[in-house]
């Protein structure tokens, strides 16, 4: 269970709007709860005050840049979907695949307050001309699916969902899909295909999926996070929303920030965008076990290895972008002293290989030789040239050569890893074979 | 048009075309996989990665594929960029990764786009170290051989076989670098174009597996231009042969006809060329009267069976010949010459030759023309009565189904997206399609497309038919006590066809009903007066060469059995025509007992040949040349593959019009004079108007390219001066073709830059493959540079100013105790030739009787339950099929494959019984 590490006492409405309602035992907040406290005041506001293209436009002033990891514009992508009178409503589709190593702030927002993400799906539906809403969710989230299963049925009793939507004479409902547990599901056009019951390759674009997305009408995919910030945004309107990050970033809002890996206090904590890596490292405590910080990701897997001299940037889409790293979805792993890169680094890379859909040939076929050769180093059989050949791959598997962003996700802890500790990968070619990490770090260590 | 400028020069090319497309057209070579030229673009492989810069001033640039990017005018790329050169010998580094590199024992060797694509990208050089990743292979029935471990996973195989082909049992399974390509058991591939998958296949994962039988490398088989003898749909292929046997067909590209691909009727028929038992010398049967077997067989020398059977016929008093649909327009009309044209049977059945003459007729005058099997593709609502296409045509039915997908590509094109983005269309068009309608008597596999289905006796299909005219057009005569399902099902089609700018209308042979073809073309002559400019009739004919006889004209094969039953002539030249498999026996027995003299000139040994006083070996396909005339009145020449008496010196076998030349001359008492196929096709082309375009359709014999014959073998043909050193060491020269252009030599102009129509093999310095088309074409998947092989005879359908047909049938009406029988075509099994090939004889369906499973119930008959049927004198007992789609009161029996059972079923099978076969139930029940 994912657990918000700021005790309610700290949460505010106006500060936390993603997480104050939660509870610090982490039990769910229930329907009753949630209407009893303002939920859902923002589908009535939007059905009463706003058309759908008002509506769109608040969303897009808010600057609200997608949770997933991405960072592009929520209410941008919104206004390029095709919506009219002319064309057939479609559909939104929420992205709770959460399956990028190191994270997990998606899961409690489901788990804990399911009814946020409904009502941030209402208001996407409602601004998208949606007639139907998918929440595509990772199959090994079963609490969540039960979690918003009841939510769903509950919000449906009230009115909340369904036909004629709260008297409105508006028409839209949610069905939860559960994944069969694939990472690039949450690539939007896998996850539409998947839904469709496709094979989970990506789509090529264009057609973006705002024209011609599940069953071929306009889709509109949204991260859990980027859905449970649209309430707030309609209830308090664009410049608050701005207005909660302060001078720390360009990017509006709050984000739910997270830590794992050897810190002393591993969770989540709901924070104004562009917080610092080093408040969140000290919010997580430090390092644990007298362990000194040798490397962090800021985002998650397929995110950059970053140093500690990097701690005191801006946790927020460019500043990290600047590094040559992404924020992705701003869950940072630590690494300590202790930790082999490659080894972390061959980790990683086997996850990405086996979860390349198999489609273009630098992710297919290019991703499992960079772990063999990985494999080979941590062995201490690499061999002269493994590691220009590694750094070739990560080249080669960079944006533009690759048909989806899988692969140069991939591709950008490795090529970090090897620019930041080339020392380390070549001890497993200078070194006699098996001893390539007997000191100082053991193989094996991730 | 646009202009780009590609590493330094500039052309002009399509501005909707992808740069891959574009560069390809211009003779550039850029290495590509999952792009198909029929398929279009997925962007998977990553091969064809090019620079692409800003504008002139960019230095930088960035890699694009380009077979995803499109042609913008003023475009600068650079495909010899370093980075660009660096990028694509990478990624056929990875795809070579877990690549047997067994080239050796590869039977793609030496045709393999994979092999090209290597070398052309440079990489030579192997540093991945690791454990290869392998799979097991598939058994996939008798056409495609399986060996996954090959893979470079560049999905054309799913592409081609389920998007293209509309085939389910093959897909893609796994996920990463363990992507599997095949079934989700072993068995037999589905679809009626599995055999595509050898050529669409970029290596040898899948490869011909009747090939595999007698394999031999691409360079190492000698080649002529063909064409498909198996069907109507005059499909053109490059037949390969070694040591006197054919040992694989492959696609010959023609732009407007088959394009990249055939049926597997037509891929992996062709063994009856290789059966052992075809007659190879004359034969003269010693027999004491007609009907019984044969006492002995005495084989001849070539002078001695013309002068024996010159005398034989002279004896007759009056000598008719029957020709044959399957043969050539040059051989059947050597037969009319020999034994003038009110003596000429075309050999087809009374009704079947009524049927085509009344297609022919509509064809000159419903004012609707042919399209080309490639302009249906471009067709936007298709109505079909009667045909099961992937029977009777089944690369016709790849043409109707493209037709439909065709909206998807409509739906693209008003986005912005171009056709040839392949997997972006699918995502538009989902389930999008022009409207099809099916009028069938049983469910077909074109039903899963289809916008409705209409499941009804031939009459009823024929009234659905003139309905659908007279909704189009009033003056029509109109159909009495249409119920109101069909009703609202005419209007539909009505509309459908009307709000189409290139209505297709599709009828024919295969329920041998004359209504259902007249039904047809009123709604072509309604649609021609409704102003459908783009309108097309296709309407289809059973055999290869049907349409050329129906051109040549004749009698019909009643009338040549009637004249020898009756005493009115008593010699009888048959041409290439098993008369057993057309008429019952019964009936040509009585007609045969009578001759006094009978000459067969066949390729294969069929019952025809066995009542012969005098059998001639002809020619197939493969050892002959000889023109067709395809379904679309195209005419189209096939050209002798090889010489077989050079291999094997005992065999007299000669084109079938050789023999007859021949005959004429011994008959006539003439000096045997050389005769020349051109002299040949002169003659057929001064013989009626509707010829003469053959004058000028194909190259002559005396064509030459740079003072050269055009080369049957590749230029690394081996062994030719060892092929023949079993029988002497000394090696003879090499056969002279006087009759084509063609050289049974590698010697010879075998390249591509001169344009040229007949090219026997595909290839280009560095492109081995099928894709060696590419530097035949004007633009890739284009048209051949030189125009695409053949000549319609007809394209003009007249202003369609013919009246209409009035000859409505009354509706079909079961009776009691009665059903209608009718015979359905089949495609393995349902030609005279290819059902002798083993691998056809293996995808058979066993012969089964079909009927409502209501009826059966009825009947007390449950499925696989022996039943007897009965209708004229034919009596047989098969196992019975439940339709549930057939109408109650119809029996369907297969065509082609009960023949050999029974003998050819009536023309007109009519009323008959049907009986649960209670003896042969009991037996099996206690055994």
């Amino acid at each position: 269970m994912s657990r918000i590490l700021q005790p309610a006492s700290e949460r505010r409405a106006e500060t936390h709007p993603l997480t104050w309602r939660l509870h610090d035992d982490a039990s769910p907040v229930l329907f009753a709860e949630y209407r009893d406290t303002g939920g859902y005041a923002a589908v009535t506001k939007a059905l009463e005050q706003h058309t759908y293209e008002s509506l769109t436009t608040e969303v897009k002033g808010a600057n609200l840049r997608g949770r997933g990891g991405a960072g592009f514009s929520a209410g941008m992508k919104w206004s390029l979907t095709a919506k009219g009178d002319d064309v057939p409503r479609g559909y939104i589709v929420c992205n709770a695949d959460e399956m990028e190593p190191g994270t997990f702030k998606d899961r409690l927002l489901m788990e804990q307050q399911p009814h946020l993400l409904i009502e941030g799906m209402i208001l996407a539906g409602y601004a998208n001309r949606s007639k139907q809403g998918y929440i595509f969710l990772r199959g090994e989230y079963h609490r969540a699916a039960a979690s918003i299963l009841r939510a769903l049925d509950d919000a449906r009793a009230d009115g909340w969902l369904g036909s004629d939507v709260r008297g409105s004479g508006w028409d839209f409902d949610i069905a939860l899909h559960t994944g069969a547990g694939r990472y690039i599901c949450g690539e939007e056009t896998a996850l539409i295909n998947s839904l469709e019951g496709k094979r989970a390759n990506p789509r090529a674009k264009p057609p973006f999926p705002g024209q011609s997305g599940a069953w071929g009408l306009p889709t509109v995919v949204n991260n859990v996070e980027t859905l449970c910030n649209v309430p707030g945004i309609v209830n308090h309107g664009a410049d608050w929303f701005q207005a909660l990050s302060g001078e720390r970033s360009s990017d509006g809002g709050t984000k739910l920030y997270g830590a794992s890996g050897k810190v002393l206090r591993p969770g989540l904590w709901e924070l104004p965008m562009g917080t610092t890596g080093r408040e969140l490292f000290e919010l997580a405590g430090g390092m644990r076990d007298g362990l000194t910080l040798k490397s962090w990701l800021p985002g998650g897997g397929s995110t950059g290895f970053l140093l500690p001299e990097h701690l005191d940037l801006a946790l927020d889409f460019d500043t990290i972008g600047k590094t040559g790293s992404r924020l992705g979805t701003g869950l940072i792993t630590v690494v300590a002293d202790d930790q082999s890169m490659v080894s972390l680094t061959r980790n990683l890379e086997e996850f990405f290989a086996r979860e390349s859909c198999g489609w273009c040939t630098p992710c297919r076929d290019g991703l499992p030789w960079s772990v063999k050769l990985l494999r080979a180093l941590e062995a201490g059989t690499g061999e002269p040239g493994d590691i220009e050949l590694l750094e070739q791959m990560a080249r080669d598997l960079g944006p533009g050569k690759t048909f989806c962003a899988h692969a140069p996700g991939a591709a950008m802890p490795l090529s970090s890893a090897i620019h930041y500790f080339r020392d380390e990968f070549e001890r497993g070619i200078t070194r006699p074979r098996g001893e390539a990490h007997a000191d100082p770090i053991p193989v094996g260590s991730i | 048009m646009a202009t780009i400028h590609v590493d330094g020069n500039d052309y002009e090319v399509e501005d909707s075309d992808n740069l891959l497309h574009a560069c390809l057209s211009l003779g550039l070579d850029i290495p590509y996989f999952c792009w198909h030229p029929a398929m279009g673009s997925v962007g998977a492989c990553r091969q064809c990665a090019v620079k692409q810069y800003k504008d002139a001033d960019d230095t930088r640039g960035m890699l694009v594929m380009s077979c995803m990017a499109p042609v913008k005018d003023d475009a600068y790329i650079s495909i010899d960029d370093e980075e660009a050169k660096a990028f694509r010998e990478t990624v056929v580094e990875w795809l070579m990764v877990n690549h047997p590199h067994d080239c050796p024992v590869c039977e793609e060797g030496g045709h393999c786009h994979l092999q090209d694509m290597t070398v052309m990208t440079g990489h030579d050089r192997r540093r991945y170290r690791f454990k290869k990743r392998t799979h097991r292979n598939q058994y996939l029935g008798p056409f495609v051989a399986h060996e996954m471990n090959r893979c470079i996973t560049c999905y054309r195989c799913v592409r081609f076989y389920q998007d293209y082909a509309g085939g389910e049992d093959l897909g893609a399974f796994g996920a990463h670098d363990n992507v599997y390509f095949g079934r989700y058991e072993e068995g037999t591939l589905e679809s009626e174009f599995s055999g595509n998958l050898t050529e669409v296949c970029p290596t040898g994962v899948f490869t011909d597996q009747t090939h595999s039988d007698h394999y031999t490398r691409k360079w190492d088989l000698q080649f002529a231009p063909s064409i498909c003898h198996q069907c109507a749909s005059g499909c053109n292929i490059s037949p390969g042969e070694r040591y006197g046997d054919i040992r694989r067909i492959e696609n010959r590209y023609n732009g407007d006809v088959n394009r990249y691909f055939l049926c597997d009727r037509g891929r992996f028929g062709y063994g009856y060329v290789n059966r052992k038992d075809r007659p190879t010398r004359p034969e003269l049967f010693q027999r004491s009267q007609r009907g019984v077997a044969a006492q002995g067989v005495t084989l001849m020398e070539i002078d001695e069976a013309l002068d024996r059977a010159a005398d034989a016929l002279r004896g007759a008093k009056r000598l008719i010949g029957i020709g044959s649909p399957r043969a050539s327009l040059e051989s059947n009309h050597r037969l009319r010459e020999l034994v003038g044209a009110e003596c000429f049977s075309t050999g087809i059945e009374a009704g079947e030759f009524e049927r085509l003459q009344r297609m022919q007729a509509l064809n000159r005058d419903s004012g609707v023309a042919t399209p080309s099997l490639r302009e249906i593709e471009a067709c936007d609502a298709v109505l079909v009565l009667g045909e099961d296409l992937l029977q009777s045509a089944a690369r016709l039915a790849l043409s109707v189904r493209q037709a439909v997908r065709g909206k998807g590509v409509e739906l693209g094109a008003e986005r912005g997206i171009p056709e040839w983005n392949a997997e972006a269309v699918k995502t538009i068009a989902q389930d999008a399609a022009h409207p099809l309608f099916l009028a069938t008597p049983e469910a077909t596999k074109l039903d899963a497309i289809a916008t409705r289905t209409r499941r009804a006796a031939p009459d009823d299909i024929a009234r659905l038919g003139f309905a659908v005219a007279h909704a189009l057009d009033p003056t029509a005569p109109a159909v009495e006590g249409l119920d109101d399902a069909t009703q609202t099902l005419v209007g539909e089609i009505a509309d459908a066809l009307l709000a189409a700018e290139r209505p297709l209308v599709i009828a024919g042979e295969a329920l041998a009903s004359l209504a259902v073809i007249e039904a047809a073309g009123n709604v072509a002559r309604a649609l021609a007066r409704r102003q459908k400019a783009g309108a097309g009739l296709t309407l289809v004919r059973r055999e290869a060469n049907s349409v050329g006889l129906g051109l040549l004209g004749g009698e019909s094969l009643d009338w040549a059995l009637a004249q020898l039953e009756q005493g009115e002539a008593d010699g009888v030249v048959i041409l290439e025509n098993d008369l057993y498999a057309r008429l019952p026996a019964a009936k040509i027995d009585a007609a045969l007992d009578r001759a006094s003299a009978l000459v067969v000139i066949d390729h294969q040994r069929t019952a025809t040949w066995e009542q012969a006083d005098i059998g001639l070996p002809a020619g197939t396909f493969a050892e002959s040349d000889g023109t067709l005339v395809s379904l679309e009145g195209r005419a189209q020449r096939f050209y002798q593959v090889f010489d077989p008496s050079y291999l094997r010196p005992d065999t007299r076998i000669r084109e079938s019009w050789r023999w007859l030349h021949a005959l004429q001359a011994t008959l006539e008492r003439q000096p045997m004079t050389t005769i020349l196929f051109d002299d040949l096709t002169e003659a057929v082309a001064g013989a009626a108007a509707v010829f003469a375009p053959l004058h000028h359709a194909m190259p002559e014999a005396q064509f030459r390219i740079h003072g050269l014959k055009l080369a049957r073998e590749p230029h690394r043909y081996s062994g030719r001066t060892a092929m023949r050193a079993n029988l002497d060491v000394n090696e003879p020269r090499a056969p002279v073709d006087l009759d084509t252009p063609f050289a049974f030599s590698m010697e010879g102009y075998a390249g591509y830059r001169e344009p040229r129509r007949e090219v026997p093999f595909a290839w280009a310095p560095g492109w081995n493959s099928p894709q060696a088309w590419n530097k035949f074409q004007d633009e890739v998947g284009g048209h051949l540079r030189a125009g695409d092989p053949g000549i319609r005879l007809f394209q003009d359908a007249g202003a369609g100013e013919a009246s209409y047909c009035d000859a409505i049938p009354a509706a079909f009406a079961a009776r009691d105790g009665e059903w209608q029988m009718i015979a359905l075509p089949q495609l393995f099994g349902g030609d005279e030739t290819s059902r002798r090939a083993e691998p056809i004889q293996a995808r058979m369906a066993p012969p089964a009787v079909t009927l409502n499973d209501a009826d059966a119930e009825a009947l007390g008959i449950a499925a696989d339950d022996p039943v007897t049927v009965s209708f004229g004198d034919t009596r047989i007992t098969l196992p019975a099929r439940l339709g549930r789609d057939l109408p109650r009161g119809l029996v369907a029996l297969p065509q082609g494959t009960l023949e050999p059972l029974v003998g050819a079923l009536p023309a007109t099978l009519g009323w008959g019984r049907v009986a649960l076969d209670t003896a042969a139930a009991d037996g099996e029940a206690q055994a």
